[in-house]
């Protein structure tokens, strides 16, 4: 409220702008989940980055003499069925899911805020076809879209990214074409059209600003998703392949061991993916609770 | 509401049309022949080619969508090629197991999800409220087979509660078979749980923060009757919407759960289609979870517009 | 509730804050008023005055960050500030009501109006037995024609007044002691507004009922009130019998405020509109002694060390200010204009318009928006277009800058050119030529953009100029609306509404238009900005001897501004002609109706023309005359099966009505008019 206050001659915009921005950042600090949201993530992305330095053991060299070891001084986490060191795999399955989930979320995002846009801004014929699509996309679960693909194309990052992405991009068109739609139906799009602007300046420089809050937004929540999907599929043995320490792959590789109550080559690995997935989530949040003021 | 209601439906069928096609044009049309992919890339080519001639797809594309969308409508979904029965006496069974698993879930999120969301609104900002808005939040963000790990951990290897195993005697008193139900159906209603809450909350927030609500707690009226009588109708009706869509979401939990429980339902058939290049289950498969995300959110929108006098009355003055 | 109490509420310095990140700011600065039983109290002020807020504080209905910090709230002789929940919903249920702006989100969407209706019956104590009759009664005395099926509809079925009058209704069930109005009327149109008025005079009347009235519309205050009290940043800077504080203000705040209105009969010929300079206070502000101090034309050293009590000036008629005694030598902020030569009788048609018809769809329904307007609009005249809702002024408004497709057969002419339907298919000099001032600057400036960034587009856009040159003629842009150039980089939300208008004009004005479209370019702000916009928009238009079509619901308004006005009605001219014209008679039965239903502030007691029933649907316009459902003077059966034709009258003046215009003459006496000068 206090930049919206009527402008006195000597005081100068830009200071008030900078103003705000002082302030949103004053209210990011005092939003809890945003703090530790981005805390975890930091966390994950230094242990990613810097895995060769940190990481015990080499994540791939079995030891079938010392399998399924519960924890111990040398090895933290344990060993796993094949008597790999579990602390070495889940460090160095980060960095899989670090990388795949944010660039399918940016492409599902880019493509949907696209689509988005054209359909809420074109209305009738356009609008009705895209949506329409759309709406025959948003039919299948992410899952069930990424099964029917990956069974034709098979498993690979880059697939998944693609799969995972465009299976995103239905669900980002919709949030951004209800946000559009509410706005075009401001006088300032009519006002752009009053001077004969394309509509491509109308929609990406006059419309897309004012609904970048709810496609940040968006993004971040995706990115929840995104990590949910990925861990998901790799648990399913279709996403990145063997013997990559990857958390969901690993799961689904130890996961019997679990009957016999050997936990630890599951559990901590389910215990990443969880505090990762949280994390996002955190950061999702404390963003739109920082975007709303 | 009869004009509502013949667009909502008509509108359902071109999405249903678009779908079959999206569904057939994925599993068709992707790079590489359909015989190549199930047999393998060190199949002799007479092979590949004698497979494809009596799965007909060396036919054209057009010719082949027709013939199999054809089927569909005549319930003829063709022969499985991995279990060589038809597909439809497949699905039919294993729809039949997810919708006992799906009914279990529900019964349990819903009323459960709704109280949620109605407590968390009205005791916004405490510390309730932000309890049931980050626990729903995580529990929601949480893949299913990360909880079902921690629950089978839990619930049944440490504390002994709830039986791992969803295989029951086939003449199983009902009471026993939801029992063992249970333990696989928890995944999913921690996922629907932060879903449905959430909406449920925002939906009450802005019923609580309008204009009607005001007018009936300035009428005098008790703080109670004002949440059941004004409050209550308005805020759940953006839950019916959402309850219906998760619908969707859950066919997509059921695969990975499943899976994991080796529970014979639509979910683990489709995975098992998809591991065994099994076409006509995989787009017979994925076309039947269209069908019911459509049909679910077709009935939420008649109960929606049920509750909804503006598009009960429409059209009528 | 019977109380041995004279007064129905007291409320004795209030004072409330909001807390706003943290910080405590201070809305409502020491408050006190007293309305006895019986009376009808009167709050004005503009927006953030603070007026609303008490009104809710009486109710204790406040939002969770609004902190009473002092004072007492004393309703019906019991303390409402020191009351537990209980006894608060008794009271609510019993002693006071509320009705507020908005009747239509004010209605519960998904119960049915008479169910809502009986539930405040029941509330009050009426046995449920009883209730339904009761509420069948209330609605008859509310002049529901039809009780029975108005109880069974849902609140989306009825129409505004129709919905404010269930709330009313609703208001009443209690026979409470306090009816606390809070800009009732606010959004109605003008004989809907008019009827409503009449009808809470009339149950007050009837009832007994002690009201406060809160509204920004000083007619309406005028009308409706005893007593009255003037709210300025949360301080009462003035309070008196309503007629006496109206004609014989004595604070410089309520001096400028009568001032800034543009009063029955006043136009542009006669000077500028006065204005307040300066903004108020905002929320939260803090001020040492007099509020008003800074925008005072009569400031003195001791307004800003001492606040003034709020002192005797009159009977019962009080003012906070040191020098009450001089209040009305308020000097004139604006200095008079120059006056413009006539429109020469030969000048060129600017625009043409000729049988423009529209055609829409509602929900499947198609209606006619307009249906055969024809209009001319000469050069540098200003042609103000008057209509209620529905009545398809924005409607031709769009047809003519290109965003509504007018049906085959209109044509829109521009300087002997005829204009393409789409803005799209216009040649850029036709587009530069007709602009538009949109009413609400909120939605018509992006917010992401800066002045700067706005008004550079449009003038690239519209004029071609680039680099050094366009710098030059945003900063003359902006000089020409009197935006200071220190603002050019500031985001809209940093500006206030009258600014934020400043720029709308200056980018409708960046390509040199011939034409400009104001669509009610006035009715979001306050009146002392209001004054302030008409008379830049005055200025502009005699500096550059421009037409404008002038869009607006308040008929003083159109009458400062206009040369000429056309009167709307379900998409038909029912009159148009020479302002002064229009507004004298004779002139049509609905042009009558129109402004004998405008809240006046110079006519105390009046005799009115009231509208039965509400604006048909445009869906399904009356045969015949349109008019013939709801006109005073209708003929007979001519006015349900033919339509007149609108005619020349008089030079210059065209009516649309089977009455000769002898006839109306005869009928609409001078004294049964408001006259204009």
């Amino acid at each position: 409220m206090s930049a919206t206050i009527a402008l006195g001659r000597q005081e100068s915009a830009a200071r008030l702008r900078r103003q705000a921005w002082v302030e949103r950042l004053r209210l990011a600090l005092r939003t809890p989940s945003l703090l530790i949201g981005v805390g975890v993530l930091l966390f994950w992305v230094i242990l990613a980055i810097f895995a060769q330095n940190i990481a015990p053991h080499d994540p791939l060299a079995p030891d079938i003499l010392h399998k399924l070891q519960p924890p111990s001084a040398d090895h933290r986490f344990g060993t796993d069925g094949l008597g790999r060191d579990v602390l070495s795999r889940v460090i160095y399955g980060s960095r899989g899911i670090l990388v795949a989930a944010p660039l399918a979320t940016l492409l599902g995002t880019v493509v949907g805020t696209a689509i988005g846009l054209i359909a809420g801004y074109f209305r009738g014929l356009v609008e009705d076809v895209l949506m329409r699509i759309t709406d025959a996309f948003l039919a299948l679960p992410t899952i069930v879209t990424a099964l029917l693909v990956l069974a034709s194309v098979g498993g690979s990052t880059t697939t998944v990214i693609l799969v995972i992405g465009l299976g995103f991009a239905p669900i980002i068109a919709r949030t951004v074409r209800a946000a559009v739609l509410s706005e075009a139906q401001l006088e300032y799009v009519e006002a752009a059209r009053l001077r004969r602007e394309r509509a491509p300046y109308v929609m990406f420089v006059e419309i897309l600003p004012n609904v970048m809050g709810p496609v940040l937004v968006e993004f971040t929540v995706r990115l929840g998703y995104a990590v949910f999907a990925i861990a998901t599929l790799s648990f399913l043995g279709l996403g990145i392949p063997p013997p990559s320490p990857d958390w969901g792959l690993t799961i689904s590789e130890q996961y019997t061991y679990l009957i016999s109550n050997f936990w630890w080559p599951v559990l901590f690995p389910a215990l990443a993916i969880a505090s990762l997935v949280i994390a996002v989530n955190m950061f999702a949040d404390g963003l739109s609770r920082v975007l709303e003021r | 509401m009869l004009r509502f209601l013949a667009r909502r439906i008509a509108l359902a069928l071109v999405t249903l049309w678009l779908l079959s096609v999206i569904i057939f044009l994925a599993s068709h049309a992707l790079p590489g022949d359909v015989g190549r992919r199930i047999l393998g890339p060190f199949a002799d080519p007479r092979a590949v080619a004698t497979l494809d001639h009596s799965l007909g797809v060396d036919r054209p594309l057009l010719v082949q969508y027709l013939d199999w969308i054809g089927g569909f409508i005549r319930g003829d979904l063709g022969t499985s090629l991995s279990f060589h029965v038809p597909v439809a006496q497949l699905l039919l069974r294993g729809l039949g197991n997810s919708v006992k698993l799906a009914l279990v879930a529900f019964v349990i999120v819903v009323p459960l999800s709704i109280l949620g969301g109605v407590v968390a609104a009205l005791r916004r900002g405490t510390f309730i409220d932000r309890t049931i808005s980050i626990g729903g939040l995580s529990a929601t963000a949480m893949p299913e087979f990360v909880t079902s790990i921690v629950l089978i951990l839990l619930l049944s290897i440490t504390l002994k509660v709830l039986p791992i195993s969803v295989q029951v005697p086939p003449d199983a008193d009902p009471f026993t078979q939801v029992y063992h139900l249970i333990l696989p159906s928890l995944p999913l209603v921690l996922v629907l749980f932060g879903y449905i809450a959430r909406i449920t909350r925002a939906g009450m927030i802005e019923a609580l923060e309008s204009d009607y609500t005001r007018t009936a707690v300035l009428k005098g009226l008790a703080w109670r009757t004002v949440v059941f009588r004004h409050v209550l109708r308005n805020a759940l009706m953006p839950t019916i919407a959402v309850v219906a869509t998760q619908t969707g979401y859950l066919i997509g939990g059921l695969v990975v759960i499943e899976t994991m429980f080796n529970y014979q339902g639509i979910g683990q058939l489709l995975y098992t289609s998809v591991a065994q290049k099994d076409f006509p289950l995989i787009q017979a498969g994925v076309m039947t979870v269209g069908v019911v995300y459509l049909v679910a959110t077709l009935l939420a929108d008649i109960s929606y517009s049920l509750l909804n006098p503006r598009i009960r009355l429409a059209g009528r003055e | 509730m019977a109380s041995q109490s004279r007064a129905a509420l007291e409320v004795t310095d209030l004072k409330l804050a909001y807390r706003v990140r943290g910080r405590d700011r201070i809305a409502i600065r020491g408050v006190t008023f007293t309305i006895n039983k019986g009376e009808s109290y009167g709050l004005v002020g503009e927006s953030g005055s603070g007026k609303s807020t008490v009104a809710y504080a009486v109710m204790r209905y406040l939002p969770d960050n609004a902190k009473i910090t002092g004072g007492s709230i004393v309703l019906d002789g019991k303390d409402m500030l020191h009351m537990d929940g209980d006894d608060l919903r008794k009271l609510r249920a019993t002693a006071a009501s509320m009705v507020y702006q908005n009747p239509g989100t004010a209605l519960n969407p998904t119960i049915r109006a008479g169910d809502q209706l009986i539930e405040a019956f029941v509330i009050a104590g009426v046995a449920k037995g009883e209730a339904r009759e009761r509420a069948l009664a209330m609605l008859g005395r509310v002049q529901i024609s039809d009780p029975q099926g108005v109880m069974g509809r849902y609140p989306h079925q009825l129409s505004g007044g129709m919905q404010q009058r269930v709330v009313i209704a609703m208001a009443l069930a209690s026979d409470p002691t306090l009816l606390i109005l809070d800009e009732p009327t606010t959004g109605l149109d003008a004989t809907v507004e008019a009827e409503v008025l009449d009808l809470i005079r009339n149950l007050r009347a009837t009832f007994g009922t002690s009201v406060l009235f809160i509204s920004h519309n000083l007619g309406v205050i005028a009308r409706m009130c005893d007593r009255v009290g003037v709210l300025y940043a949360g301080r009462m800077v003035e309070e008196g019998p309503a007629w006496e504080l109206l004609t014989n203000p004595r604070h410089p705040y309520t001096v400028g405020l009568l001032r800034c209105i543009p009063r029955w009969g006043l136009s542009k010929e006669v000077g500028p509109l006065d204005t307040i300079p300066g903004f108020p206070p905002g929320i939260g502000a803090a001020i040492k002694a007099c509020v008003f101090a800074d925008r005072c034309g009569l400031v003195q050293d001791i307004c800003r060390a001492e606040e003034p009590g709020l002192d005797p000036v009159g009977e019962g008629h009080a003012s906070r200010c040191h020098f009450s005694d001089i209040a009305q030598t308020l000097p004139r902020a604006e200095r008079d204009m120059v006056k413009r030569p006539p429109v020469p009788e030969t000048a060129r048609a600017a625009l043409s318009i000729k049988n423009l018809r529209r055609t829409m769809t509602q929900q499947g329904n198609s209606f006619q928006a307009l249906a055969g307007v024809d209009l001319e609009i000469a050069a540098g005249e200003v042609f103000g277009l008057v209509g209620e809702s529905g009545s398809g002024k924005t409607t031709l408004a769009r047809s003519v800058i290109g965003l509504g497709v007018p049906d085959a057969g209109s044509e829109i002419d521009l300087e002997g050119k005829k204009l393409a339907p789409r803005v799209g298919q216009r040649s850029l000099d036709q587009v530069r030529a007709i602009q538009i001032v949109f009413q609400n600057p909120d939605a018509s400036l992006n917010r992401r953009k800066s002045v700067r960034q706005i008004l550079g587009r449009a003038l690239t856009k519209l004029t071609g100029v680039r680099g050094e040159r366009r710098s030059r003629r945003i900063v003359e842009l902006s000089e020409s609306v009197r935006l200071d150039a220190g603002l050019l980089d500031a985001l809209p939300r940093q500006l206030s509404g009258g600014l934020k208008q400043r720029v709308g004009i200056a980018r409708a004005f960046a390509g040199e238009p011939h034409l400009v479209i104001c669509d009610e370019p006035t009715s979001a702000l306050d009146v002392s900005v209001q004054a302030a916009i008409l008379n830049l928009l005055v200025r502009l238009q005699r500096d550059r001897n421009l037409s404008y079509i002038f869009i607006s619901h308040d008929l003083g308004v159109v009458r400062y501004i206009s040369d000429r006005i056309g009167v709307l009605y379900l998409g038909r001219l029912m009159e148009v002609g020479p302002a002064d014209v229009v507004f004298s008679a004779p002139h049509h039965p609905y042009t009558e109706a129109l402004l004998s239903a405008a809240p006046s502030l110079d006519v105390r007691e009046e005799h009115r023309i009231r509208l039965q029933g509400d604006i048909p649907s445009a869906a399904k316009p009356p045969s015949g005359c349109v008019f013939h459902t709801r006109c005073p003077r209708k003929l007979g059966a001519i006015c349900e099966q033919q339509e007149p034709p609108l005619l020349e009258e008089e030079p210059g003046h065209f009516l649309k009505c089977h009455i000769p215009i002898e006839d109306l003459r005869r009928l609409q006496k001078p004294e049964a008019a408001d006259q204009a000068g």
